[in-house]
C-alpha cells in the first residue's frame, strides 16, 4: 500500500477519427473509433488513457476535443492528451474537455519556456515533456530528441533535455524510444536507465513493449509508467496480463477497478 | 435529487459532472450562488492553487452561499483543492483563510520522506485508502468501498485536521500517513478525485448522491 505502484497506460494515436498503429512511427493502419479502445481497456483495469493526435503538429491543430470529451463522459480514469498543442491557451482547452494533463513535445523543442508557463499555469502535474528518443548515429550511449513524429531532429541531448525540462517545470516525463517503437522486440533498457538516473520525476516509458515480461523489465529500469499500444491493440495481451506479471515480479499495481 | 456542481472559474468541472450523470444523477453546473439553494447535494470541485480558489469563492459569493446551505442540512463534497478549502486556512504561497467548515490546516506535503531521503511532491498516482480509525469503513461515507481500494491523488499540500474524528481515510506516502477522506456533519471531503478513480471512485460517489 505504501510504495509507489506502477502505472499501465493505454496510447492511442489518433489521426481524423481512427485510432491508428504505425511502426517506428511510420507506416499508419486505421484500427477503428478510438474510444471503442479507450472503453475495453477501462474495463481491463488500465490505468490512465494517453491520445496522441498524430498529425496535430503538422497542421497545427489538435483534434482530439471530441474524442477526449466523450472519453471523460464513460470513463473516470486520467487522461493525458498530446499532439500539436503549442500555447497556455491550447492546454487550456484540452483540459476544459476533461483531460488531465497535456504531453507536448515539438512546440516544447521549438519555444522551452511553454514548460514553464504550462507548469505555471495548470501546475507541474499537467505538464508532460513528450520526448522522442532515437539513438545517435555516432556516440554510443547517446539519444537525441526528435519531433514531428521522429521525422526532425532537434540536436538536443535526450539526458540533457529531459533535465531541463524538469528544471523547467515538467512533471512526467514520457519518453518514446522512436527505435523500438512498434516492434514488439522489447525495451530500450539503456534508455530507460539513462534518463530515470537523470530526473526525479516519473518517467512513462514507451516503444517495444511486445510482452508482460518487457513491461516487467521497463520498471525495473526505473519506469514509474509503461504505456503500450500495438499489445493492446491487437489484442496480444490486455492490461490485465501486464499487471498481473507486474505483480508477480513483486511490483506494485492497481488492483482494483 | 439535483447535484449542484459549483463553478467558481478554475476547476475541470466537466469529469465529476460526466461521472455523476453517468450514474444516473442530475448534474447541474452552477455559477450563480443563489441557484445553490435548489440543490439537493453540492460538490465543490478544484484543481489549483488555494489562494486562487478561496478568491474565485469569495468574489463570486459563493463563500457564503456554501455556508449557508450547509448550515441549512445540505450534503457537501470537496474535491481535491476543493476538500482542502473546507479548512480554516493553508499556507500555500502565504496564509489563506479557508471556509472552516471543518477544523484543521493545509500544509505542504514534507519534501523528505520518513528517513530523510528526498520524496518527489506533488503526489501523483493511485493510492490505496486506509480507514483512519477501525479496520473498514463501515459507517462513513466510504462504507461501500474496502480497505485498501485505490484511488487517483494529483496534490502537493495536505489536510492537518485538528479533529481526529473527522478524518476518515488515509494513505502512506513516504512513510507517513496522509489525511485522504474527511467528514464532519453533513460536509465530507476527499483528497483524491473520485471522479477519476475508476469503479472504486464511482462507488464512493454513488454512496455520496443516495
Amino acid at each position: 500500500m505504501g510504495a509507489k505502484k506502477a502505472r499501465v497506460i493505454a496510447r492511442l494515436d489518433v489521426k481524423d477519427e481512427n485510432l491508428v498503429k504505425g511502426i517506428q512511427l511510420e507506416g499508419l493502419r486505421k484500427l477503428g473509433p478510438p474510444n471503442d479502445f479507450a472503453r475495453k481497456y477501462y474495463a481491463s483495469g488500465i490505468d490512465e488513457i494517453l491520445y496522441i493526435d498524430i498529425v496535430a503538429s503538422l497542421y497545427n491543430r489538435n483534434n482530439l476535443s471530441y474524442i477526449v470529451r466523450k472519453t471523460c463522459e464513460e470513463i473516470f480514469i486520467p487522461v493525458t492528451v498530446g499532439g500539436g498543442l503549442r500555447s497556455v491557451e491550447d492546454v487550456r482547452h484540452i483540459l476544459s474537455m476533461g483531460a488531465d494533463k497535456a504531453a507536448i513535445n515539438t512546440a516544447a523543442i521549438r519555444r522551452p519556456e511553454l514548460i514553464s508557463e504550462v507548469a505555471e499555469a495548470f501546475g507541474s502535474q499537467c505538464m508532460v515533456l513528450s520526448v522522442q528518443a532515437k539513438k545517435s548515429r555516432t556516440q554510443s550511449g547517446r539519444w537525441e530528441a526528435y519531433f514531428d513524429n521522429g521525422r526532425e531532429h532537434s540536436g538536443y541531448d535526450v539526458v540533457e533535455w529531459v533535465k531541463r525540462a524538469e528544471a523547467l517545470g515538467a512533471g512526467e516525463i514520457l519518453l518514446t524510444s522512436v527505435d523500438s517503437e512498434g516492434l514488439q522486440r522489447g525495451a530500450d533498457l539503456p534508455l530507460i536507465e539513462a534518463v530515470c538516473s537523470a530526473v526525479r520525476i516519473p518517467v512513462i516509458y514507451c516503444g517495444g513493449i511486445g510482452k508482460p515480461a518487457d513491461a516487467v523489465l521497463a520498471v525495473k529500469a526505473g519506469a514509474a509508467a509503461v504505456a503500450s499500444a500495438s499489445v493492446f491493440h491487437y489484442g496480444k495481451y490486455t492490461p490485465s496480463d501486464i499487471k498481473q506479471a507486474l505483480t508477480g515480479a513483486g511490483t506494485g499495481v492497481r488492483q482494483t477497478w | 435529487m439535483v447535484t449542484a456542481v459549483v463553478d467558481y472559474g478554475l476547476s475541470n468541472l466537466l469529469s465529476v459532472t460526466s461521472a455523476i450523470r453517468y450514474l444516473g444523477s442530475d448534474a447541474v453546473i452552477v455559477s450563480s450562488p443563489d441557484d445553490l439553494s435548489a440543490a439537493d447535494r453540492i460538490v465543490l470541485p478544484g484543481v489549483g492553487a488555494f489562494g486562487d480558489g478561496m478568491r474565485g469563492l469569495k468574489q463570486s459569493g459563493f463563500d457564503s452561499a456554501i455556508r449557508r446551505e450547509v448550515s441549512k442540512g445540505t450534503p457537501l463534497l470537496g474535491i481535491c483543492l476543493g476538500m482542502q478549502m473546507l479548512f480554516d486556512e493553508s499556507d500555500e504561497f502565504g496564509t489563506h483563510e479557508g471556509l472552516g467548515l471543518i477544523h484543521g490546516v493545509v500544509r505542504k506535503i514534507p519534501s523528505e520522506d520518513i528517513d530523510g531521503i528526498p520524496q518527489y511532491v506533488p503526489n501523483i498516482g493511485w493510492s490505496g485508502l486506509i480507514p483512519s480509525s477501525g479496520s473498514d469503513f463501515r459507517d462513513t461515507f466510504l462504507g461501500n468501498i474496502s480497505s485498501g481500494d485505490e484511488c487517483y491523488f494529483v496534490h502537493s499540500y495536505e489536510v492537518i485536521p485538528s479533529d481526529e474524528s473527522s478524518r476518515v481515510a488515509d494513505i502512506i506516502y513516504g512513510g507517513r500517513r496522509i489525511c485522504a477522506a474527511v467528514c464532519s456533519g453533513n460536509v465530507m471531503g476527499t483528497q483524491f478525485h473520485p471522479e477519476k478513480s475508476g469503479q472504486v471512485g464511482l462507488n464512493i460517489l454513488k454512496s455520496f448522491l443516495a
